[in-house]
């Protein structure tokens, strides 16, 4: 089963609950798709045994066989190829690896190579498995190595999987093919608004999902009136408490030191599994 | 004019509440909200629109069903799985690159322009504002931010303004990256959790790549000192003005609540306070 941790908005608790999640179940594979600020491993202290390189194809232009005619340029959508009467100059980091300039070069001049954008970290602790994907700083392009990030997905296993925040390519890159989607939100106007951008995408995508509550206690009750209205099933209340802050601050799950909220993360789990049907 | 961009790395510091309250104290400003794909500042500052334009990001490639001869070409050549086994566009995947068009053999499919969304300029009671919503699912962030900061610099200069404060998304992709291009300053909105510190680096490490000069803002001091002291000896080995300490408060909360800057909800609280001096050094900083 594969079910994704997701939000709208940022710092509502996602990492924390796939962690907590994930800690309190048999059997996972933990997945951290927020590329760009990946924190899962910060929590869990696993041990790393591998390092893999993400690439995206790039066009290299064969300058013997180039004569600038600017079809590629004029072709692509994404200004990532740039024509002068002596030159054609790529740009790497606007490239979308679509493949089409390659295709409409006349003189087959266009071949691809590899432009390394990121990094795949494989660990253990215990027995989960993590992999967590790590963009690398200034590069732009995110969902290649989320790609990446779930092209180690072992569907034996329950999949848990820690989206970026958010509500464009990367969140939806993520959430895609899930069995299940949990979006964290907080009862705040910032958490509902971003919540409910949430909500529309994942219709549109046709992924199921249910909604946790953080920090309640804070804000306000309007997050419950509109999941009332909408029918969205709230799967869990986290209260709002220093001392899960505190522990959060320090990098370690709160499940962990109390006890009591194993159980209920667990049953959460068992919840998605129903709802699912597996 | 000079251009100051909120950014934090990790999600949920304090970003957009601080800019709001940035946005009170600051004059002859322009405030932009380039978090497109979850905007908040507009519950903050109640911006009235004076104009809207369509946002096209990228465009949508189309099969006309009729034409179509199912050979399977555009399946096999696009490389974002956008086209399903009954040749539908899937419009979420789709990123218009057209290369499905190239591959038929039979012109059957046509790339039509795709509005992705919407962006503002509008008045609020502190000055002009520059926004934008992003459709649910639509990509292309990154274009709509550019198209924000453009606003708002057209804006800026028509109305002879000083600056542009511009709140930025989480994260270090491509809204980010064109949240900062070009900019004079950032402040980086941290916490002191081990999840705040590790995402501020890595924030840091673009501002240098930018060149862009960073300060750092720490929200929620107080919920873990050691981790506040590791982050001032980190900002202060590294020549990095920390300009801001802001006590945890749920001030923030209530302000929001009642759809209110910090500054106007209790202009007189600690918070308040931390924030008025934080604006006060970034407007005195010299390295601006």
């Amino acid at each position: 089963m594969l079910v994704s941790v997701a939000s709208g908005k940022g710092g509502t608790g996602k990492t924390s609950v796939a962690i907590n999640m994930a800690l309190s179940v048999g059997n996972v594979q933990l997945l951290d798709c927020d590329v760009e600020e990946p924190n899962v491993h910060l929590f869990l202290h696993p041990e790393m045994y591998k390092k893999e390189a993400v690439h995206t194809l790039i066009p290299r232009v064969d300058r013997e066989l180039c004569d600038n005619c600017g079809e590629c340029a004029k072709f692509c959508q994404y200004n990532a190829i740039f024509v002068t009467s002596e030159k054609t100059l790529v740009f790497p980091e606007l490239c979308h690896s679509c493949g089409g300039c390659a295709l409409v070069c006349p003189r087959k001049a266009i071949s691809w190579e590899k432009h390394r954008i990121g990094v795949l970290n494989f660990g253990t602790a215990g027995d989960l498995t993590l992999v967590y994907g790590e963009l690398e700083v200034s590069k732009p392009l995110a969902v290649p190595v989320i790609k990446a990030v779930k092209k180690q997905i072992k569907i034996d296993k329950n999949v848990i999987l820690d989206s970026p925040p958010g509500t464009s390519c990367p969140f939806v890159e993520t959430v895609r093919g899930s069995n299940f989607c949990v979006l964290v939100t907080e009862p705040t106007p910032f958490g509902l608004h971003d919540l409910k951008i949430t909500v529309e995408v994942l219709r549109r995508m046709a992924v199921p999902f249910g909604v946790v509550v953080n920090r309640t206690g804070i804000g306000d009750k309007a997050v419950y009136e509109y999941c009332e209205k909408e029918s969205i099933r709230i799967l869990l209340e986290i209260p709002y408490q220093r001392r899960i802050a505190e522990l959060y601050s320090k990098g370690i799950p709160f499940s962990l030191e109390m006890p009591e909220w194993e159980e209920k993360f667990s049953a959460l789990h068992n919840e998605i599994a129903e709802l699912v049907g597996k | 004019m000079k251009q100051l961009t909120v950014l934090s790395g990790k999600g949920g510091t304090g970003k957009t509440s601080i800019t709001a309250a940035f946005a009170v104290l600051a004059k002859s400003t322009v405030v932009a909200d380039c978090d497109v794909d979850a905007p908040d500042l507009h519950m903050l500052l109640h911006p009235e629109i004076i104009k809207a334009q369509d946002f096209g990001g990228s465009k949508l490639a189309v099969i006309e069903k009729k034409v179509c001869i199912k050979c399977g070409l555009c399946r096999e050549k696009c490389n974002f799985d956008a086209i399903t086994e009954d040749y539908e566009v899937n419009a979420i995947a789709c990123e218009g690159c057209g290369v499905c068009k190239v591959a038929c053999p039979v012109n059957a499919i046509t790339l039509v322009p795709r509005i992705s969304g919407k962006a503002f300029i509008s008045k609020t009671k502190y000055g002009f504002m520059s926004h934008a919503l992003l459709y649910p699912g639509e990509s292309n962030s990154g274009k709509l931010v550019t198209l924000v900061r453009q606003n708002a610099k057209i804006i800026a200069e028509k109305e002879e303004c000083e600056r542009i404060i511009i709140d930025g998304s989480p994260g270090l992709g491509c809204p980010v990256i064109a949240s900062i291009t070009g900019v004079d300053a950032a402040l980086v909105v941290t916490e002191p959790t081990l999840s705040g510190i590790h995402d501020l680096e890595r924030v840091l490490k673009l501002l240098d790549h930018f060149n862009v000069v960073p300060f750092v803002c720490i929200n929620m001091y107080d919920v873990n000192a050691d981790n506040t002291n590791n982050i001032l000896s980190f900002c202060s080995i590294n020549g990095i003005d920390v300009v801001g300490i802001i006590p945890f408060s749920s001030e923030f909360t209530h302000a929001m609540v009642n759809g209110k800057t910090v500054i106007e909800y209790s202009p007189q609280s600690s918070v308040s306070e931390g924030i008025r001096n934080m604006w006060n050094k970034i407007c005195q900083s010299t390295k601006v």
